[in-house]
């Protein structure tokens, strides 16, 4: 009977929505609920909380003019060169540092405490250097990500296995060659999640650039919607910038396969 | 070898080279760069001599009153710290007591760690003004997730054997929570806070520059405003050595809470 009973339990069908999703439902309609309740309680100044429906028609708006695309553009486009220079630089100086004891105690403290300071105070030091436009915002996107991209690289170099150098020393393999087989792939976690830190702070330098000094980029049209109280607009762009950031994250992320490095 | 450099251990007698090498270069590299400057190979109203910027320092410390400033941003540092602690401990807390809370909610909340939020600052403007309020809040939001995800994750790293222990005592709920698991969780929720201050720090100097308002981040932005080059490169610099010591200062307290191996 025991064993009848549990053959019977084992084939009963899962359940079409689990808890959790339920509670995630169950959350997400209660932040709307609230979100519309204070935007028609008048406890707030008119249109700094906009009704979801306003926020709705903003959004489908944004998504259908050619303008916030032009935006997205010039903003990806920044972000793209700051990663590629940046990572690029901090790739090199990674590998010098994370091959080299010496140099590793000598500079690596520098970069170490440098990493974490606000790099968007440098933007009146790259608008003298390299002027109002892009590259000043492409400076301060290289600036944000070189130092995340460095530290990792130089401790994913630190990590690699002695004998896989051993390797590729006893087949007298070249510099070029030491970095291209064995410390590149070796390296491959470190290097992706850099990048993924990178990304992120050259992203967050580049749209703030956009929005002190600019005429085009995401951070210019936000500062245009606030400065014409454009509030709907506003939030409209926050949320597209929001899911659109995390969705790259997440992208770099499992192309780096560090999904598959957290799973098991 | 003397008996000085005997009792150095022998770690710290192999750091001394790398970091003077270390040192020479930079100062070499400013000296180079004072050669260069005054010789007009780099236009010097775009780069000031470094022996300007020092005697700017000196001139910013003086007369732009950057004590005061570094009071208002420690201040709204301190407030967004505070803040982001207590929420950021007692959320993880519940999501931890709640399992289900915690695998409804554990992966928004690392979505929301990569999302830019300081972008939000134009929206904190028209919600909480141009004042100190936004600048705490921006700190805060920034410095939340950290502290919410090292939170569940030091609770949830507790040996099994402490938790055993408490059981075998018969400890209450909260007794098992205030002696066991909190104990146990605290260098990693440290390390939690530790990330939102740093984060906090940097939103708080970053809105200060970019609403021109508080301490040391509108120093910044008043000085280039007046095209004064060599005092903004001095007040760049003396927000990196705050920003460095804070760092400095956070470290040695995580190392402090840290259990010895």
């Amino acid at each position: 009977m025991a064993e009848t009973g549990r053959l019977r339990q084992a084939a009963r069908p899962a359940p079409l929505i689990g808890p959790v999703t339920l509670l995630r439902v169950a959350i997400v309609l209660a932040l709307l609920a609230s979100w519309e309740f204070l935007a028609r309680s008048g406890w707030l100044y008119r249109d700094v909380v906009p009704s979801l429906l306003s926020i709705a028609r903003a959004t489908a708006d944004l998504l259908t003019h050619g303008q916030y695309y032009y935006n997205l553009g010039v903003t990806a486009g920044e972000i793209a060169i700051g990663l590629l220079i940046g990572g690029g630089g901090g790739l090199v100086v990674g590998i010098l540092l994370g091959g080299s004891r010496f140099l590793s105690k000598a500079f690596e403290p520098y970069l170490y405490y440098l990493g974490p300071t606000p790099k968007i105070i440098f933007l009146p030091i790259a608008i003298m250097w390299f002027g109002v436009d892009t590259p000043s915002k492409i400076a301060i996107g290289t600036f944000s990500c070189f130092f995340p991209i460095a530290l990792n690289v130089a401790a994913g170099m630190r990590q690699i296995d002695r004998v896989l150098i051993r390797v590729g020393r006893s087949f007298r393999a070249t510099s070029l060659q030491m970095v291209l087989k064995i410390y590149l792939p070796a390296m491959r976690h470190p290097i992706i999640n850099g990048v993924r830190l990178g990304f992120g702070f050259a992203l967050i330098g580049t749209l703030l650039a956009e929005t002190r000094f600019s005429n085009k980029g995401v951070g210019f049209q936000i500062m245009q919607a606030d400065s014409t109280f454009d509030m709907p607009h506003m939030y409209a762009m926050l949320v597209v910038l929001f899911v659109l950031a995390i969705g790259a994250n997440a992208l770099i992320g499992r192309l780096g396969g560090l999904d598959q490095i957290k799973r098991s | 070898m003397t008996d000085a450099a005997a009792r150095i251990p022998a770690g710290a007698r192999f750091d001394f080279w790398p970091r003077l090498f270390g040192l020479v270069t930079i100062c070499a590299a400013l000296l180079v760069a004072e050669f260069v400057i005054r010789g007009g190979l780099i236009n010097r109203f775009i780069v000031p001599p470094p022996s300007e910027v020092i005697q700017a320092l000196y001139r910013v410390v003086v007369q732009e009153h950057v004590f005061r400033r570094f009071l208002a941003t420690a201040a709204e540092c301190l407030i967004a710290g505070s803040m982001l602690t207590l929420v950021g401990v007692a959320t993880g807390v519940a999501m931890h007591r709640y399992k289900l809370l915690q695998q409804a909610c554990e992966t928004w909340v690392a979505s929301i760690a990569a999302a830019p939020l300081v972008i939000m600052y134009p929206l904190f403007l028209v919600v909480f003004g141009r004042n100190a309020l936004t600048i705490i809040m921006m700190g805060f939001i920034a410095g939340l997730p950290p502290a919410i995800l090292k939170t569940i994750e030091g609770l949830a790293a507790t040996r099994k054997v402490l938790v055993n222990v408490g059981k075998s005592f018969k400890l209450t709920g909260p007794q098992q929570f205030w002696k066991i698991l909190f104990p146990a969780a605290l260098p990693t929720i440290f390390v939690g806070v530790r990330l939102g201050l740093i984060f906090a720090l940097i939103n708080v100097v970053g809105t200060e520059f970019l609403i021109s308002y508080g301490g040391l981040g509108a120093l910044i932005a008043d000085l280039a405003e007046r095209y004064d080059l060599a005092g903004t490169y001095a007040a760049i610099c003396f927000v990196i050595l705050v920003s460095v010591l804070c760092f400095v200062l956070l470290e040695k307290i995580e190392r402090w809470l840290r259990p010895v191996d």
